[in-house]
């Protein structure tokens, strides 16, 4: 294929013993999360355990110890992010300060950011919500309206933000706003720029959203004349749109694009023993997890390399939301509803509902081939 | 345990390869072999390569690659239709190896796995014949009696054995499961190559064929639905290569998750990624004149080949099944762990 690379991946010297600690840890942290915290799993917010995690180390792990990162592999990271994804850890407190709002600051924060908030996040202490949807701005991003303007020392940002999942839990935002107007449709990618918000500033209000499965995940934010200093722009005024592009690759890379569903299918199994279509149904899954991990470990030694994967993270993010996808309604098809176990059945039901979200979240299906499509020479 | 020669060394493999069957082989010859011709020259000049004898072990003739790279040169050769049974030819060469027999220096081996018709069978030199419980022999083809194997929708020649004579030499696998999954692993990779050549082909027609005014590649149903050939091409070919990498380290007689799983992605990958190229082409893509279905005939030939999709998952289920539960991601994980990157 034209210019995409999956190059194969060991995981690195260090995995074993690192596993080792990670299911210890897991099994004893895991013992009572209930089947909807593992249906939830990367969407489950529970500061506490992410205070845990980040008192391991686990997380800003490849960040320079000078923020308190760890100084770890791409690598190895990754070891810790499929460990916590396959116990169905609630992870969401510390996830998205982890994979790309700490990344970003990294890469584009000024030195005052980068020592304010990475080692805050390493700890677990600092949650933070991805600031990108609006009420007319879904898959169409770069026509958003939410806007900061000029004001002494600052900026002023009036509009909303909308499906922004766990705000009314996190700390801060990493917001794209506009910043100069486009009355142009075709220069809406231009005028756009980052900040770090604080979301208990004044002239924040935030509306917990139920979601179809009863859960306060996502949130509805209102934004009244909300002052940011000028010390809280993210890289570079009116640049918002590239930057937050690289974001979205780191965004999407990760291993949680497949295995948002896989506990299910370890709960699960033993309760497969006497169906007899089971053995190749589940040989179909697995093939497919497999050749999945070899893929998405492709991404991350890309990384790894300083590499932005964006086309290879948009398929293997297409490819596993497939498959995850997939996953509940094969387990639906062999499991005999009478003599499954309440907690399986439980955690079916939950999947069976939550899986709608993983074609939508981080971009959906049509934006992702697309993105494929474009990469063929097709657009 | 087989070597692999670098990346590099590999790369240049393949580009002699494809050079080679870019020059020599094509569509004609293709519908040649699907008359039963076989591709002498073509033979010859990879014979000059020293491939069909590569996987064997150095001490016995053969190069010593591995199957990781031999993998690489079977989707090279699937990208051009697999004109001729190189593939096969140099699986046989490598069983004969690993059952410590020494392959014949010369000419087209065939691979004779139990129960399956067997590509080129009466055009072979020799035969290597396994059976069930991995005992290997070698025969002289003159010897062997074949009746044609009809009905592959690839249409390439293939037998099946009739009779044997005495057997030139016998061994021994270091497991029974080394011979079915060389054949799996390499219908794997030739699958993958062929779907990667159909995608190419049908991009290509989707940036020319013009309705409407546009490209039909304008039009975002064909975008979208090009999209999942190409994620499907790309699994093919990673699950492949990870299954090559798995025999070079653990033996192919360990590799079977992931040889069964490149079958099966492969095999997955066939159906839904030629139902695509076909849409695309419409009905010029269903003519006999057209190329396309000197591929896609292929694909969906080797699909049924050593092992289908419901075989392969069938024992991957089961495996895990037995395993159980708690051992299903441990299991995943332990299969490459802890080696670095070389
Ligand atoms: C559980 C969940 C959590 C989320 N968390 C966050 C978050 O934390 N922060 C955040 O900013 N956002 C979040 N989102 C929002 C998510 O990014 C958007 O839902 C997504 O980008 C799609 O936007 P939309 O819902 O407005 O749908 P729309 O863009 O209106 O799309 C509706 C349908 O039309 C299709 N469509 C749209 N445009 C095209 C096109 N050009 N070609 C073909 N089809 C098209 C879409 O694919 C979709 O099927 C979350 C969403 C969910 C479901």
């Amino acid at each position: 294929m034209p210019g995409l690379r999956f190059d194969l991946r060991d995981t690195p010297p260090e995995a074993p013993a690192l596993r080792a600690t990670l299911r210890a840890f897991l099994a004893e942290a895991g013992r009572d999360w209930s089947p909807r915290v593992r249906a939830y799993s990367w969407m489950g917010f529970d500061r506490e355990f992410s205070r845990e995690v980040g008192k391991r180390g686990w997380i800003g792990m490849t960040w320079p110890a000078a923020y308190g990162g760890g100084e770890r592999t791409a690598m190895e990271r990754y070891v810790v992010l499929e460990e916590m994804l396959a116990a169905g850890a609630p992870v969401s407190a510390h996830w998205i300060g982890d994979r790309q709002s700490g990344p970003l600051l990294l890469r584009l924060g000024t030195e005052e950011q980068r020592r304010e908030f990475l080692p805050r996040i390493v700890a677990g202490e600092l949650a933070f919500a991805i600031g990108l949807s609006e009420p007319d701005s879904g898959s169409d991003l770069a026509s958003l309206r939410t806007k900061a303007e000029r004001a002494p020392g600052g900026w002023r940002i009036n509009g909303r933000k909308v499906w922004t999942t766990n705000a009314h839990r996190c700390d801060f935002m990493i917001a794209l706003l506009r910043t100069s107007p486009s009355p142009d449709p075709k220069q809406k990618h231009q005028g756009l720029s980052q900040f770090l918000v604080d979301l208990r500033a004044s002239g924040i209000s935030i509306r917990p959203i139920l979601d179809l499965a009863g859960e306060e995940g996502f949130n509805e934010i209102t934004f009244d004349d909300v002052f940011v200093p000028d010390s809280l722009l993210v890289g570079q005024e009116g640049a918002g749109w590239k930057q937050a592009t690289a974001e979205l690759a780191f965004e999407r890379a990760g291993p949680e694009r497949y295995l948002s569903s896989l506990p299910l299918l370890t709960a699960a199994l033993d309760d497969l023993r006497d169906e007899p279509a089971a053995p190749e149904a589940v040989g179909r899954l697995l093939a497919r997890a497999g050749t999945l991990r070899q893929m998405s470990l492709a991404v991350a030694g890309m990384l790894q390399e300083g590499i932005t994967p964006e086309r290879e993270a948009a398929l293997v993010k297409d490819a596993g939301n497939d498959f995850e996808q997939a996953l509940p309604e094969r387990l639906r098809d062999l499991l005999d509803p009478i003599r499954t176990p309440p907690a399986v059945q439980e955690m079916l039901a939950d999947m069976t509902m939550v899986a709608r979200s993983y074609s939508l979240r981080g971009g959906t299906r049509e934006i992702l081939r697309g993105i494929i499509a474009r990469q063929l020479g097709l657009r | 345990m087989a070597g692999d020669a670098d990346e590099g060394l590999r790369g240049i493999l393949i580009e002699q390869v494809d050079r080679l069957l870019a020059d020599s082989a094509g569509p004609a010859v293709l519908r040649a072999a699907e008359r039963g011709e076989w591709p002498e020259t073509l033979w010859a000049e990879v014979e000059a390569l020293g491939l069909p004898l590569a996987l064997a072990p150095e001490a016995m003739g053969g190069a010593g690659l591995g199957w990781e790279d031999a993998v690489a040169v079977w989707q090279v050769l699937g990208r051009h239709g697999a004109p001729l049974p190189l593939a096969h030819g140099m699986a046989a060469a490598a069983l004969l190896g690993l059952a410590g027999i020494e392959p014949p220096p010369a000419g087209f081996i065939a691979l004779a796995l139990p129960g399956e018709a067997v590509a080129w069978g009466r055009r072979a030199g020799h035969v290597a014949a396994v059976d069930e419980g991995g005992q290997v022999a070698l025969h002289d083809g003159a010897g062997v009696e074949w009746r044609r194997a009809e009905g592959a929708i690839s249409r390439e020649p293939a037998d099946r054995t009739a009779a044997f004579g005495t057997p030139l030499r016998t061994g021994r696998l270091p497991g029974a499961e080394a011979a079915r999954n060389a054949g799996a692993l390499l219908h794997a990779a030739l699958i993958a190559g062929a779907l990667e050549a159909a995608l190419d082909m049908a991009v290509e027609y989707a940036t020319v064929r013009k309705q409407f005014g546009r490209p039909i590649g304008a039009f975002q149903a064909v975008q979208q639905q090009l999209a999942v050939c190409a994620s499907e091409a790309a699994a093919a070919a990673v699950a492949a290569a990870a299954a090559g990498r798995a025999a070079d380290r653990r033996g192919l007689e360990d590799a079977g998750f992931e040889i069964g799983s490149a079958k099966v992605v492969a095999g997955e990958a066939a159906g839904t990624g030629g139902s695509i190229v076909h849409q695309v082409f419409a009905a010029i893509g269903f003519t006999d004149d057209h190329p396309l279905h000197l591929f896609t005939r292929r694909m969906w030939s080797w699909r049924d080949a050593a092992g289908a999709e419901r075989v392969w998952a069938r024992r991957i289920g089961e495996a895990a099944l037995a395993r159980g539960g708690d051992a299903l991601w441990p299991d995943l994980t332990a299969r490459n762990e802890g080696r670095g990157n070389a």
